[in-house]
């Protein structure tokens, strides 16, 4: 690769930021798609990887006594802290990594040279997993109200849409084309997400064009059209997701948003979610909090009340609430839109829809969500998440945000999702490695012109196959809480906005619960189910010996089977709370193993870095559980404030203990 | 004492508001002597509604036409909203109430009265006495004895009868030491910690004062312990004070130990709040959690001026550095404040959970709090008279044994699977400390316990809880035994305000109720598939 300077540094330091333990000494090499820091301790030479696609920012710093520390900051959160010894090898790899940091063409991601020995099959069966078309037919559409149109057919009226799209039957191929001329980049009112219980619909668009005072007449045929597809309700809820004050700016460029005296029975409601400029710089702000070192109480909660990170949070989580009241309680068809039509218009009609109907909730429907109301509708993953050098400017955590109101749900609602916390992160690492083509691209036009399912792999399809590590044992499959819509309680919950430790903070291990619940259970129940499984092989065979005849010495020895095997595994989990063990434990049962026979490698080994249950823990820890050394990182510990006379009393004899 | 005269009225009819997820209770209000009932009328259910009248915080009325409003708040954080009919009737039941809640004679309060089925008075009782622990402590070395010099509670009145002192020093010097500290609270082994061979001691500030006095018996004891430890073992003083509180601590008589005096012991500062500043904290904290018009934007700043979670970080960090000590450094650690019965305890408990498996099981929690809270002379009493809701104003009130809990749920969050007992149990707990049917929190001491007879006429906490019935709600289904320390994250990333207590009754705990039946059911599925006892590992082993 011409871009790699130096493809090997030996004697490289990697500081762990976290606990006090030295660095560890290693070798790095830089490779077409990864860093990997190999290191030099003879009995586990812990490898890191770190794809290229992940990097975010690379920041040299002063050169001191032990060498050149360079930092690079990953789109997972991940933080890498290297000590090269020569400034010079430093300032290669520097080089090198801000170009392979950013691509300039497509073909250059991860995912064009990503192989993971599936044949050609396999991988279009891959693709075809998750069908839009499939998941319109279980909202039961087509139906008297909604029909599929061809209007956007070759992406002719819009190209930042898809060319499957439903809009009401009363609306005709002019109306639509007007209504497109009236509205941003052409994104006129199209079906986001339609509930079938009370046949109401929710609708996504871009902003009209209306100025001071322009109409359209088409655009308010397009909404009356939206109105008399749900015959039970005699108005619908226009909801614009920004703050109020940026949408009568925009009036003065010839945007701005619809005029309740111009459009019949409309409720216009502003729903304040602030711009991709301010998200950018909220994540910046709570990531910098996040990387305090030993930051007290109000530190951290100060900081993080500053960034306005959880408020901008509640603000879509509640103009989600909104509207998924709007069509359960008030059987009222909603429109929603920002600007464009692509950010916060994504966020809203997914969280709304997540509350509203369970199959969203589940493995498979969330995949068809994001697939629906994010790649399809021209969520423009390739700008946002800086997949291709591009204008800072565009990049913003827009669906990480999305992603983290999950959690945030799922924190509230412990059985409501088939899920679990590991199956989001991994979306989100996922979102930004550029390992799969799923996210490639700012719209499905450019994905085919690229003939991206032709020549990458779908993530979907990789999760699913992987779907033992991603499912939630607590899942409840009955309709107390996963039918119908998720209720929120109706008094203030601002605690319920928690800082995400297991996603901001994820690579400091340290910081995390030490056991994890949902792994524990996953197992239990998996051997639960071997066990039961078992029994009935034997229950049969044993009817079949009885009518056999055998002798009853022959019987017995069999049914000492299960009892051996319950016996085997009760001890193995009187262990599993010592996190060395732990990770062991969960390798003897089967859906934990990784699936090695069909990956390459590197795959392997990121996939393993994503992990909660991180090998890594066990490699690293003391003998004890996973010990942070006190002594050097909390106020508890050695750096502690020395009294405040010392020095001057003779009996101010505070101690410090040693650091090991 | 007669109760019907502090009683004004029988009876009247009411509807009882619990909170946003309750349906109301209509029906037939009534105070008697610890209890207000409220009895649904015939069509209803049968189900009595009864509510200690111990565990009313404040009391408020309101009055209007020809009925009234009466809002409780209870010591649990539970708010209660009475609407009853008739104004007299209103005022009189407020009245009621309030002469009874805030009755202060022990020996008349409802323990004394309560004989629940099931239950033989004097069970339980001697469930968890030093004597207990003692023996296990024999076991593992014979550097140290059971001493009784206190029989009489007159060498110290907030300890119990007998404590663990080194084989080396005799009564009489227990006897001088006992002076040389305050409120007789001398040097007590609180935790033997046999991998390392290293002690947990606690104690009072020593009476050094202006003149900075010493006392041979005092640094005789502390040189026993080292001595005793192994040759040239360290140890550590782990005072809970700033080093300039402890400095001027001798302005009234108390301080610290003196370097020269005490070779071998070196001085660790670690401010701990306790006292007003605490109460404070808890009552601010609610007082944020209640309330409705709180925005979003500065709900984490206001959090913060609480001060509550940094009181646990801080708390969760003391008690790691003691564990650290004895642990990693194989030093001996003695802790102690002022009084050495508050944040003292907080963190020689503390230290024990993170150290020792068997303080993790249900038993050895229970013995833990019986000998290091009450045995060691938390005033309970004093310190749990009011929680965050009452208008009087704080004479010794503090939420230290709250404070303990809410670090021992934190431990429990980022050791899901380590703990025996769940996070019911440590509700269970807290109610208990403010108000309960039982004897076990009653009074500040062992000494005023004896006077007053508690463990002949009421009945013990640990028997109630002990019952199988309880079970479900108190023990943790996912309990694996941990043979090792469990080192908590101090960071504030890894620290979450415990909404199971604090929004308890104003957050519907349904999804969560249902989450833990889930997990009960999945686990115990395993647990009759294995067909192994889960708890043989929790008594002590031989």
């Amino acid at each position: 690769m011409e871009h790699i300077r130096t493809p090997k540094v030996e004697n490289v330091r990697l500081v762990d930021r976290i606990s006090s333990k030295k660095a560890a000494l290693g070798t790095l090499y830089l490779t077409a798609t990864h860093v990997i820091f190999v290191e030099n301790a003879p009995d586990t030479r812990k490898e890191t990887w770190i794809l290229h696609s992940q990097i975010s920012t690379i920041e040299k710093q002063a050169t001191t006594a032990t060498g050149c520390p360079l930092l690079i900051r990953c789109k997972n959160f991940q933080l890498l802290q290297l000590i090269i010894p020569q400034e010079r090898d430093c300032h290669d790899v520097y080089i090198s990594l801000i170009r392979l940091a950013r691509p300039v063409k497509y073909e250059e991601l991860y995912c064009f040279s990503f192989n993971p020995k599936l044949d050609r099959e396999e991988r279009e069966q891959g693709w075809m997993l998750i069908d839009l078309s499939e998941e319109y037919q279980r909202m039961g559409l087509p139906n008297n109200y909604w029909q599929l149109s061809d209007v956007n057919r070759d992406y002719r009226v819009c190209d930042s849409y898809p060319t499957e799209l439903y809009v009401p039957r009363t609306a005709t191929a002019h109306i639509i084309v007007g209504s497109s001329k009236f509205r941003s980049r052409r994104r006129f009112p199209v079906l986001s997400y339609y509930h079938k219980d009370n046949h109401v619909s929710i609708c996504r668009s871009s902003q009209p064009l209306s100025g001071f005072s322009a109409r359209c007449l088409e655009d308010e045929q397009m909404l009356q059209a939206i109105r008399k597809a749900s015959p039970g309700s005699d108005f619908i809820y226009v909801v614009d997701t920004r703050p109020k004050l940026n949408a009568m700016a925009n009036r003065a460029a010839g945007k701005g948003y619809e005029n309740e005296d111009n459009y019949s029975n409309i409720k216009f409601q502003f729903i304040g979610i602030e711009n991709i400029h301010v998200m950018r710089n909220s994540l910046q702000k709570m990531l910098e909090v996040c990387e305090l070192k030993s930051p007290s109480m109000s530190d951290f909660l100060w900081g993080l009340e500053n960034s306005g990170w959880l408020r901008h949070i509640k603000a879509i989580m509640d103009a989600g609430i909104f509207i998924a009241k709007a069509v359960s309680e008030e059987g009222a068809s909603v429109l929603v839109h920002c600007s464009d039509g692509w950010d916060r218009t994504a966020q809203v009609c997914s969280v709304a829809s997540l509350l509203l109907d369970p199959h969203y909730r589940t493995l498979k429907g969330f995949m068809v969500l994001i697939e629906k109301d994010w790649i399809s509708f021209g969520h423009k993953f390739n700008h946002r998440y800086g997949n291709l050098d591009g204008d800072p400017k565009e990049i913003s955590p827009v669906i990480d945000q999305f992603i983290e109101c999950v959690w945030q749900l799922m924190e509230q609602f412990p059985c409501a999702f088939e899920f679990n916390e590991r199956f989001l992160i991994h979306i989100q690492h996922h979102i930004y490695s550029c390992q799969f083509g799923n996210f490639l691209c700012n719209s499905q036009k450019e994905r085919q012109e690229l003939k991206i399912q032709e020549r990458t792999y779908s993530l979907w399809a990789h999760l699913w196959k992987n779907r033992g590590d991603y499912l939630n044992p607590l899942f409840r499959d009955d309709p107390s809480q996963t039918q119908g819509t998720l209720h929120l309680p109706t008094t203030p919950c601002n605690f319920m906005y928690k800082f995400w430790s297991g996603m901001y903070n994820r690579f400091e291990k340290g910081l995390q619960p030490r056991q994890s619940v949902t792994d524990y259970l996953m197992a239990v129940k998996e051997e639960t189910q071997q066990l039961e499984e078992e029994l009935e092989a034997l229950e049969e065979r044993l009817e079949k010996i009885q009518k056999v005849q055998l002798n009853r010495t022959q019987v017995k020895s069999k049914q000492s089977e299960p009892s051996r095997h319950s016996g085997f595994s009760t001890s193995d989990n009187s262990t599993a709370n010592t996190p060395q063990d732990y990770s062991g434990n969960m390798k003897s049962f089967p859906s934990r193993s990784p699936s090695q026979g069909d990956e390459d490698s590197a795959l392997i080994l990121t996939q393993d870095n994503l992990k909660s249950s991180d090998p890594d823990l066990s490699a690293n820890s003391d003998q004890e559980s996973g010990v942070e050394d006190l002594s050097c990182r909390s106020p508890s510990g050695g750096e502690c404030v020395p009294s405040e006379d010392s020095g001057k009393d003779r009996d101010s004899d505070e101690a410090v203990f040693l650091t090991a | 004492m007669e109760f019907s005269e502090l009683i004004r009225t029988g009876q009247a009819q009411a509807e009882l508001l619990r909170g946003p997820e309750m349906p109301p209770l209509r029906g037939t209000l009534c105070v008697t002597g610890h209890h207000l009932l409220l009895s649904p009328g015939p069509q209803a259910t049968p189900d009595l509604w009864l509510l200690l009248l111990r565990s009313v915080d404040s009391i408020e009325k309101r009055v209007a036409g020809d009925a009234g409003t009466i809002t409780l708040r209870c010591k649990d954080l539970r708010v209660l909203q009475l609407d009853i009919e008739g104004v007299e009737a209103t005022l009189d039941i407020a009245r009621s109430i309030e002469a009874l809640s805030s009755l202060e004679s022990v020996i008349t309060s409802f323990p004394f009265f309560y004989r629940p089925k099931g239950l033989r008075l004097g069970e339980a009782w001697h469930f968890h006495p030093p004597e207990r622990y003692y023996k296990r402590i024999a076991r593992e070395t014979r550097a140290w004895r059971l001493s009784e010099a206190n029989e009489d509670f007159s060498l110290c009145p907030s300890y119990p009868r007998a404590v663990i002192v080194p084989r080396a020093v005799d009564d009489d010097a227990l006897a001088r030491s006992a002076r040389f500290r305050q409120g007789g609270r001398f040097p007590v082994l609180s935790y033997y910690h046999a991998p390392r061979g290293t002690v947990l001691l606690r104690s009072s500030q020593p009476l050094t004062g202006r003149q900075k006095l010493r006392c041979a018996e005092d640094e005789e004891l502390l040189r026993a312990v080292l001595a005793e430890a192994r040759p040239g073992a360290r140890g550590f003083i782990v005072d809970t004070r700033s080093a300039q509180a402890a400095k001027q601590a001798r302005m009234t008589g108390g301080g610290t130990e003196a370097k020269a005096a005490y070779p071998g012991w070196k001085r660790l500062h670690r401010p701990l709040e306790r006292g007003r500043p605490l109460q404070e904290s808890f009552v601010r904290l609610m007082e944020a959690c209640g309330d409705p018009e709180q925005s979003m934007d500065r709900w984490l700043s206001r959090l913060d001026g609480c001060r509550w979670l940094s009181h646990v970080k801080e708390a969760l960090s003391t008690a790691c550095l003691a564990a650290q000590g004895m642990e990693w450094e194989g030093a001996c650690i003695l802790v102690h404040g002022a009084e050495g019965t508050d944040s003292t305890l907080l963190v020689t408990s503390l230290a024990q959970l993170i150290l020792d498996p068997l303080s993790r099981t249900m038993a050895g929690f229970q013995e833990l709090i019986e000998r290091e809270w009450i045995q060691a002379g938390h005033p309970f009493q004093l310190r749990c008279a009011h929680s965050a809701f009452s208008h009087t104003r704080p004479k010794h009130e503090a939420p230290i044994f709250l404070l303990f809990l809410d670090c021992v749920w934190q431990l429990g969050r980022q050791f899901p699977l380590s703990l025996e007992f769940g996070e019911g149990m440590l509700l269970a707990l807290f109610d208990h400390s403010y108000a309960s049917p039982f004897g076990t929190f009653l009074c500040n001491s062992e000494k005023e316990r004896c006077l007053c007879e508690v463990r002949t006429r009421t009945h013990s906490l640990w028997s109630g809880l002990n019952q199988p019935k309880e079970q479900r709600k108190l023990r943790n289904p996912l309990y694996v035994p941990n043979p090792l320390a469990i080192w908590p994250s101090v960071e504030p990333q890894s620290l979450r305000l415990w909404q199971g207590l604090f929004l308890r009754w104003t957050h519907p705990p349904e999804p969560s109720e249902v989450a833990w039946e889930k997990v009960w059911q999945i686990a115990t599925d395993q647990k009759t598939e294995g067909s192994q006892p889960t708890d043989s590992a929790s008594e002590p082993q031989p």
